[in-house]
């Protein structure tokens, strides 16, 4: 370990803002990035399901006019 | 000889396959990342003449080089698409927008963090700065192409359009600090002969940089995945999924 203590470490030779911004914001970005990719599976799913009750209704309702 | 890869055009099995392949992108990312940045962060020497702040290189070299790396996938799905007329090729291409366009935010914002302490200033309108912007631009009229279409195919057609002719950002960004001054520094890596940096410092690199291209390669499975069922809605696999969704 490069640091004598975690102090140390969170002051990274006084470079502690710049280091921790950028480290924080990269995996702010991914953490992000990473939810919204795994909540586009379901949303599809849902929409496409509401599309089918939407058809199902509509195939009823022809049915009962002819 | 090649004629095998086709049946991988049919969206159920391209999807099926990007389900098989994921856990072992995302498993390799996640380990690797772990491990290259802990490693990055607490073990790795000191930079003698920059200090701790050099400890941001284990993010924006990774993000930085993977952010051109992806360009180049898309494109290369891009023209696949577009040559061949392979929808599942289109869908990839589409997949891997959005997560290029946060790679070079990303790359330009640990940019940024690292110019301030060591050059004195956030930005500076640089080659390499400037071209790495255009990058993002380019990401996000990819992306805002593809979305802007009602009909896929057609918007694929457009964005891929775009995403083939700004292949040519990708050697200005590479070669911007050989060919024209610039305060940012040439690559320290190098392929084919020794790179001027120590073990101790590269290999933790070198394992966020692999780490980076897993997790853009995972990303883009889950997204490519997600894709296939919204571009296939009217299909009964798709709709069997759909109803299993909706049921749970």
């Amino acid at each position: 370990m490069k640091f004598d203590s975690f102090a140390d470490f969170i002051d990274m030779g006084g470079y502690g803002f710049f280091v921790w911004l950028a480290y924080g914001v990269t995996f702010g970005c991914l953490g992000i990035l990473i939810l919204h990719s795994l909540s586009q599976k379901k949303k599809v799913l849902t929409e496409i399901a509401k599309k089918m009750t939407r058809e199902d209704r509509l195939k009823e309702s022809r049915g009962k006019k002819s | 000889m090649w004629k095998w890869l086709n049946s991988y055009a049919d969206p159920q099995r391209s999807y099926n396959l990007a389900g098989t392949l994921l856990p072992w992108f995302a498993g390799l990312a996640i380990a690797l990342i772990g491990v290259g940045t802990i490693w990055g962060l607490l073990f790795a020497p000191m930079d003698y003449q920059q200090g701790d702040s050099f400890r941001i290189i284990y993010i924006h070299v990774p993000a930085a080089s993977m952010s051109m790396a992806a360009y180049m996938g898309m494109a290369t799905a891009s023209f696949i698409g577009i040559v061949w007329q392979i929808k599942a090729a289109d869908w990839a291409a589409a997949s891997i927008a959005p997560i290029g366009a946060v790679m070079t935010f990303i790359a330009l914002f640990t940019g940024a963090t690292w110019g301030k302490p060591m050059w004195g200033t956030w930005w500076v309108w640089d080659a390499r700065l400037t071209s790495e912007l255009v990058l993002l631009f380019l990401y996000l009229g990819v992306i805002a192409l593809y979305a802007s279409f009602e009909d896929k195919v057609l918007a694929a057609r457009a964005a891929g359009i775009l995403a083939i002719v700004g292949v040519i950002n990708i050697p200005i960004i590479k070669y911007s600090v050989e060919w024209w001054s610039s305060l940012h520094q040439p690559a320290t890596i190098k392929i084919t002969e020794e790179s001027t940096m120590t073990g101790d410092m590269l290999y933790p690199l070198l394992m966020n940089i692999f780490g980076f291209g897993m997790m853009i390669g995972a990303l883009t499975l889950v997204r490519f995945r997600a894709e296939v069922l919204a571009r296939n809605g009217m299909r009964p696999w798709v709709r069997e999924l759909a109803n299993a969704e909706a049921t749970k």
